[in-house]
């Protein structure tokens, strides 16, 4: 009877989570969806400490309490700028605890074992359950855990260095320790092995190995990807916590477990591969790090970049019926949001049209910019898509391109030999005039010389962005 | 320093080089202006007028250049003005140096400067003071004005009850600043505007301000505009061949045709030829804006306005801008003004610098410090970014698209059966080996992955960050696992599995709580 009702109950969690994340196929329903998966959450913790098996529900709750308080506080607390970070840290948390419950299964299949031989009684569901297997389920279940524990290592690992590089307290830089991706390998070759080692004894010994093998794939596979492939590592990240749990679901027979590992496992997925298109780059080749090979020297660059002042920009902005901003990373950095959302505000004032682009792996998580605006209130009837708003560069009088470079470049279409070249890019140049907002001469992320900034119809606007946005400001009236 | 202007004293010119609107502006620079006493008279600007302007009224020319250290005006001086110029003197005006040589050498040799305000060079920074442009753009006007003034019918076309009136056809050749403000006036009027131009690159511009653009059936690339500053440059025999024999063809169905090409330092092209003219009904009108330079009609008369025999009257006036002697004033004025302010550096001293390494200033200046500056070094930046090389795509036919269409149809059902037969075989396969009860876990993984894609696929670009926060707070549904085993009896497991329970804990607040703040700062305008 109880059983039946945990049964029940987690088949209502799971459509509720599937509906969840289908709500976030527009803003208004979105709201809707975040109750849909915390009513979910709840039933499920609800059901499984009544169900069968669960001991200790009062340290359990004191526990999730406590976690909560600190979860709360953490979501309260954090600014916008920093959601890359705080979704990196959290990925790391799933992943050690998938970790830990991968050993427990072990620790539990262990004493079990010992249980029979000594002829005893075996306590709580999850030992009973493992009391029942047959020898084929049990080195399945083997495996399960086995894997279950290396997805987890991996992501504790990678999550904390991913979490390192996005709050700067890592260099950003791709690093990789010599032999680079031969040691990653041969980490992986020694988790297979022990993986055999472990199906034939049994023991805790390989387990740990592996374990460690784990962690160092992590963090070095981590190390050596930079700072803008972020956005395809994070999404990576998020899959990987994902099908940790479902590896762990697996391996405790539970269905919601495999449920919604799958649902985060494949949406994480799904990001990555979005966000790699977007970039034009295979997903190995993020992963492997650092931009392919070119093919021939990069198109020389000729002209010179040409300042402008303040007042040039103001006038320009007066004078222009249509007006895009290009938001970038260097925008997040700058916390330029709030200062572009009141210029935005200004100008439609005047009656000017104003509106974003945003390049899907502008920033370092996907839909970054979207939330930076979305905090700055910035309406997101006019906060556009690359796709949606290319074709209307043509006609704008006026684009700011604030703190981003390669997402901007035109030498992904004009130069084959760019390390960019074929890569998806906002065509800002085809407007009439481009304003550049940046801090200094030099060149982006990767390192690649932008003709954009030497255009004729480009005027490069030196200074950090939010002062300078901020003094603007102050000379549209 | 004092500014002052003149009356013109060409004859029948009425514009005036300073208005009382920009002799305050003059005074913000730190300027004391003078003018001569009925100076704006003809363009409707009494000398009252500018008195309250805070401008001192000079009875005489003499006086007013022996007291002025700069001189504005709008014609090129003549021979007795050219004489009142002393050293550090400086004239701006128009001046058209190359045909005015003499004129530059006797000002050089005097020791003045002089600014030609008509050798402005064309880049974006210098389109405030192009004086070119902005009597350009007048002309183009009045040119439609005046043909209108010469035409016996409406523009636009009307059914009313007294009978249907068919509109008005008008061919505009050269799409320049006259000729893109003659589109627009015309067009604005109700006609129905064709335009030409021989830089193919002005075709959109045209489009935008509402006429057709008439297109040459000719193979031959044209140089664009861009390696001559944005003017236009003699085209080859073959293409003019092509032109005329379009313009033929268009002839006798125009009513007015406004002939605006001009090519710079040369004779005005011979565009609109006779047998157009005699082709053309009567009535119609010609308007001939290169009349100055010998006109693109050869029948045209400069300054007169005639009727030829078959009734087809064609203007010929070369004054246009000063036929609207206010407006142009106006525009002219501020030009000028924009000139002196970048000639004041120091925006309120009333001070010239006259910095002979500033492009627009190098470029405009022909005389300078006892030199002849003309003609000036090419300016550093371009005025115009060259134009790519465009490929087309071919046009489809229906049938080839729909060709695609099935092909791609196919490619994709068949990428499809792949996927899907390599799945199931691989599931079968599994099937094969596995027990009863993994495969049971195995159909519901199976399925949740299918699941997710189909869903993750509709989830919004913008939402993706939040999309990351909700997956991540629900994939701390591992804690499920770790109440499972926190009943178990070993310690190390209660441990293992209590730390667990703590950090899914913080994951499934954290996470859903900025899920919700970021969703909620979602907001339509």
């Amino acid at each position: 009877m109880e059983f039946g009702f945990t049964t029940a109950a987690y088949v209502v969690a799971a459509v509720l989570f599937i509906l969840s994340l289908g709500g976030l196929s527009g803003q208004e329903s979105a709201k809707r969806a975040v109750w849909y998966g915390i009513v979910g959450m709840g039933l499920a913790v609800f059901a499984t400490l009544i169900g069968p098996g669960s001991g200790l529900w009062l340290l359990s709750v004191i526990l999730i309490a406590a976690g909560g308080i600190i979860g709360t506080y953490v979501a309260k607390k954090v600014e916008m700028t920093e959601m890359p970070q705080l979704v990196a840290a959290m990925h790391s948390l799933v992943g050690l605890a998938a970790v830990f419950v991968g050993f427990n299964a072990h620790l539990t299949m262990r004493s079990v074992e010992k249980a029979r031989a000594a002829g005893e009684a075996v306590h709580g569901t999850f030992a009973e359950l493992v009391a029942h297997k047959t020898p084929v389920e049990l080195s399945i279940l083997q495996v399960e855990l086995f894997l279950g524990i290396f997805i987890g290592a991996v992501t504790f690992t990678g999550s904390v260095i991913a979490y390192g590089k996005l709050a700067g307290k890592v260099t950003s830089k791709a690093e990789k320790l010599p032999g680079g991706h031969i040691l990653n390998a041969s980490a992986a070759a020694l988790s297979v092995i022990c993986l055999i080692w472990y199906m034939n004894t049994g023991g805790l010994f390989p387990v740990l190995i592996m374990t460690l093998c784990a962690l160092f794939i992590g963090y070095h596979l981590i190390m050596g990807i930079g700072g803008a492939d972020m956005p395809v590592v994070v999404s990576m990240l998020n899959s990987y916590s994902g099908w940790a749990a479902a590896a762990i679901g697996f391996s405790l027979s539970n269905d919601l477990l495999i449920v919604v590992g799958a649902l985060v496992g494949s949406s994480g997925a799904i990001l990555s591969y979005i966000m790699c298109k977007a970039m034009n780059r295979s997903f190995v080749s993020v992963i492997l790090g650092g931009f392919g090979g070119t093919s021939g020297p990069a198109m020389e660059v000729e002209g010179e970049q040409v300042a402008i002042d303040v007042d040039g920009v103001a006038s320009a902005l007066e004078e222009a019926d249509s007006v895009i901003i290009v938001p970038g990373y260097g925008m997040a950095v700058a916390q330029a949001q709030q200062n572009v959302a009141e210029l935005t505000r200004k100008l439609r004032a005047k009656g000017k049209e104003v509106r974003f682009a945003i390049h899907p792996v502008a920033g370092r998580l996907p839909g970054h910019m979207n939330v930076l605006l979305a905090e700055a209130k910035v309406p997101y009837d006019i906060v556009l898509e690359m796709d949606e708003i290319n074709e209307d560069f043509p006609e704008t009088d006026v684009v700011i391109v604030i703190g981003s470079n390669d997402i901007v470049n035109p030498a992904a279409q004009e130069d084959p030999n760019s390390p960019i070249a074929g890569m998806p890019v906002l065509e800002v140049w085809k407007a009439k005039q481009v304003f550049v907002s940046k801090r200094g001469q030099g060149t982006g992320y990767s390192g690649i010389e932008n003709p954009l900034f030497y255009k004729d119809n480009t005027r490069m606007y030196y200074g950090d962005a939010k002062q300078s946005i901020g003094e603007l400001l102050n000379k549209i009236g | 320093m004092k500014i002052g202007t003149p009356t013109e004293i060409f004859e029948g010119e009425a514009r005036v080089a300073m208005t009382p609107d920009s002799a305050l502006q003059l005074q913000k620079l730190g300027y004391d202006c003078l003018i001569q006493s009925g100076a704006g008279a003809k363009a409707g600007f009494a000398d009252a007028a500018y008195e309250a302007a805070g401008v001192t009224v000079v009875a005489d020319a003499a006086a007013l250049w022996a007291q002025a250290d700069i001189v504005a005006k709008v014609r090129p001086p003549s021979e007795e003005e050219v004489a009142y110029l002393t050293p550090e003197k400086l004239l701006i005006s128009f001046f058209y140096p190359a045909s005015n040589e003499a004129l530059m050498k006797q000002a050089a040799d005097l020791g003045a400067s002089v600014i030609a305000m008509d050798m402005v060079p064309r880049i974006s920074r210098a389109q405030k003071m192009d004086a070119l442009s902005s009597m350009a753009n007048i002309a183009g006007y009045r040119a439609v004005i005046e043909a209108g003034n010469n035409f016996g019918r409406f523009f636009t076309g009307q059914v009313t009850a007294a009978g249907k009136v068919p509109p008005a056809k008008v061919l505009i050749v050269g799409a320049g600043v006259a000729g893109l403000a003659a589109i627009g006036t015309s067009t604005s009027l109700g006609a129905i505007t064709y335009a030409f131009d021989v830089r193919p690159e002005v075709a959109e511009q045209v489009e935008s301000m509402g006429a057709e653009f008439v297109y040459l059936d000719f193979e031959e690339e044209q140089a664009d505009g861009a390696s001559s500053g944005g003017y236009a440059s003699v085209s080859s025999p073959e293409f003019r061949e092509a032109q005329l024999a379009k313009f033929r063809e268009l002839a006798p169905e125009m009513d007015i045709v406004i002939t605006t090409a001009l090519i710079p330092n040369r004779e005005a092209p011979e565009l609109w030829t006779e047998d157009m003219v005699k082709a053309m009904k009567p009535g119609s009108v010609i308007v001939d804006l290169a009349a100055e330079r010998g006109g693109n009609c050869k029948l045209t008369v400069m300054d007169e306005k005639i009727v030829t025999d078959n009734g087809v009257t064609i203007v010929g006036y070369t004054d246009f801008p000063s036929r609207m002697a206010t407006q142009s004033s106006t525009l002219y004025a501020t030009n000028i003004r924009h000139m002196m302010s970048d000639l004041t550096p120091g925006k309120t001293d009333g001070t010239v610098v006259h910095n002979m390494e500033d492009d627009v200033i190098r470029g405009a200046t022909i005389a300078h410090a006892k030199d002849v500056t003309f003609p000036p070094p090419p300016p550093k930046t371009k005025a115009i970014a060259a134009q790519k090389p465009k490929e087309k795509a071919p046009e489809l036919t229906p049938e080839e698209k729909r060709a695609q269409e099935v092909a791609a149809f196919k490619a994709q059902t068949k990428q499809q059966v792949t996927l899907l037969t390599v799945g199931a075989v691989l599931l079968l396969g599994v099937g094969l080996v596995a027990p009863a009860s993994f495969m049971q876990h195995f159909i519901v993984f199976v399925l949740s992955v299918f699941v997710g894609f189909q869903v993750i696929w509709n989830v919004s670009h913008s939402l993706h960050t939040p999309l990351m926060a909700v997956t991540n707070a629900i994939s701390s549904i591992i804690i499920l696992g770790a109440l499972m085993q926190i009943g178990s009896g070993n310690w190390l497991v209660i441990i293992l599995a209590a730390l667990s329970v703590f950090m899914a804990g913080i994951n499934i607040f954290g996470g859903f709580l900025v899920t919700r703040r970021m969703l909620a700062m979602f907001q339509k305008s």
